[in-house]
């Protein structure tokens, strides 16, 4: 695997970022909503707190949605407009371009996170907020970001339609989201062996996302983020692969 | 340079192709025909390294595909059916892009790229939104990126499909001139383009090789390659074939369709070279005071062959 192969792609990418809409919608949704639940669902100003933990508790929400929007077409059209072809003939891995387009698609969500700078600005103008805990709170939110692209890399690997692609991976990250919460493990507590709702439980990014939130940085809850992305990139690049085996 | 061993491709339990051998060399423009769906694209696929043979083996030079895939992809320029290309990409910001990833960097990249545009007459179009472009363009750019990195292999799929017939003569006369120093697989289905560009031919059907050889031995297995049409001018008939069946080595004489006074006629033989009887017919006719507007040897019809070869019913062979 060669870093440069994978830069070119990533920038490649990049460029067509710049000129399709989807990337500024992305950008202004994110930034609009992110503001719009903080301020007027969360109460930020009410809360007498400085620190953004109201801001980034809706952070995996909002990416729930926005992120396999970001991601759906990352195989999908390569498929659809047969450029998959071009790019699988050229000296290139298949895991370059796969990391390739992912690390582009990232930059877009790193992009989006980068602008809700006013928020940091606000609390510190209004009080002494621990800059440790805003700090984890955007490695935090990335790496959930992160997790959720790369869900949605792997359902636009495995169909020619964004529309499939983007309501599987939504289908996924609402699982990775939900699956610590209660009434879903209460769901399996009375049947499945006390292993499979332990591993069920410890699929999902809250309790990371959590802990990350609230300034404490795990090299758990970092292996977490690293290993579901890792995984998922993994089976994109399989899928890839056994689609070209026939 | 190319070599396909005992090549079959599955998909499931279809067979897409089987036990293909073949070979291509610096020099040869090699000319891929058969009918839709007999596995040209297949074949292709696999020597470009998109999808991997089920059984067999493709050497690029010396590199084994399968074990160093990257190596032989670097040796090979490919234009996919279809020519594919990111239509959100201007043409020249694509050309910069297939430079990077063939490993060009710098005033190399540059270089190289302006060298393409020129040679695929890109100039008009460099800046423009490739989905903006007409489909003589698209195409053009999609071959200009399979030969951008000079490569020693070209495989081109389908390489005039959709063009104009001077766009068609253009990409001929490019594919001609790079044949001399290249390795070149085209597929196509336009049998013209086989006599105007190839000077080998391979048949498939099925999956399966019918015939190897040159355009020129494909058409000789026309059923009238090599027979003699004569045409002459108000004569009967029955006095004309009294004539000429008695011409030494003149199997048959049959008529073909005419008009206007003019009486035509093929003549089957058993010679080996058509030339020595054309004379004597000639020498007869001339005997015989006939005013003869026609002697020409059949050359054979490729449509006819391929027609023959892949079992589909043949079409107004003449």
């Amino acid at each position: 695997m060669k870093i440069r192969n994978i830069a070119i792609i990533k920038l490649s990418e990049a460029k067509g970022y710049l000129v399709s809409p989807a990337a500024y919608v992305f950008v202004i949704i994110f930034l609009v909503l992110s503001g719009f639940f903080t301020f007027m669902v969360s109460n930020f100003f009410q809360a007498g707190e400085a620190s953004l933990r109201s801001f980034f508790w809706w952070h995996p929400l909002l990416y729930l949605v926005l992120v396999p929007a970001v991601g759906m077409h990352l195989w999908a059209d390569e498929r659809r407009m047969g450029t998959v072809e071009l790019l699988f003939t050229m000296p290139l891995t298949v895991f370059e371009t796969v990391l390739g387009k992912f690390a582009a698609a990232w930059m877009v969500v790193a992009v989006a996170l980068a602008m809700t700078f006013p928020m940091v600005i606000t609390v510190y103008k209004l009080g002494s907020p621990d800059t440790g805990m805003i700090v984890c709170g955007y490695i935090g939110s990335f790496l959930v970001a992160g997790t959720y692209l790369a869900v949605a890399s792997f359902t636009s690997s495995i169909t020619r339609s964004q529309v499939v692609s983007f309501i599987v991976s939504v289908l996924i990250c609402l699982f990775l989201f939900l699956a610590g919460w209660p009434p879903v493990t209460g769901m399996l507590v009375n049947w499945a062996p006390v292993q499979v709702v332990n591993t069920v439980a410890n699929c999902s990014v809250m309790p990371h996302f959590n802990n990350m939130q609230r300034g404490i940085i795990d090299l758990r809850d970092i292996m977490y983020f690293a290993s579901m992305t890792t995984f998922f990139l993994f089976c994109t690049g399989i899928v890839l692969k056994n689609h070209r085996m026939g | 340079m190319v070599k396909i061993d005992r090549l079959s491709k599955y998909f499931g339990a279809k067979k897409a192709v089987s036990e293909l051998s073949f070979s291509v060399n610096v020099g040869d423009v090699l000319g891929f025909i058969g009918p839709n769906g007999a596995g040209k694209s297949t074949t292709m696929r696999v020597i470009t390294g998109f999808i991997p043979a089920s059984t067999g083996s493709v050497f690029i030079g010396d590199v084994n595909l399968d074990e160093n895939p990257l190596a032989a992809k670097s040796r090979i320029g490919y234009l996919p059916e279809n020519a594919p290309l990111y239509s959100n990409k201007s043409v020249s910001e694509f050309l910069h892009f297939i430079a990077s990833v063939r490993g060009f960097s710098g005033s190399d990249r540059r270089r190289r790229v302006g060298e393409v545009i020129e040679r695929c007459f890109l100039q008009p179009v460099r800046n423009q939104l490739i989905d903006t472009l007409s489909k003589g363009y698209k195409h053009r750019t999609c071959f200009a990126q399979a030969i951008l990195h000079d490569p020693e292999i070209l495989v081109l799929d389908e390489p005039t499909d959709g063009l104009d017939p001077n766009q068609k003569r253009e990409i001929r006369r490019l594919i001609r001139e790079m044949g001399e120093k290249k390795a070149i697989i085209l597929s196509t289905h336009i049998l013209e383009e086989v006599e105007a560009v190839t000077n080998k031919v391979l048949l498939i059907s099925d999956g399966e090789k019918v015939f190897e050889g040159t355009p020129e031995k494909l058409k000789r297995l026309s059923e009238h390659a090599g027979s003699i049409v004569l045409s002459v001018l108000d004569q009967e008939k029955s006095s004309v074939f009294a004539v000429i069946e008695k011409v030494k080595g003149v199997d048959k004489v049959e008529s073909l369709p005419s008009a206007g006074g003019v009486l035509r006629v093929r003549i089957s033989h058993s010679e080996k070279g058509p030339e020595k009887l054309s004379q004597d017919i000639m020498r007869a006719a001339g005997k015989e005071k006939w005013r003869v507007s026609e002697l020409k040897v059949q050359e054979g019809n490729l449509e006819e062959v391929f027609a023959k070869l892949t079992n589909s019913p043949t079409r107004g062979a003449a």
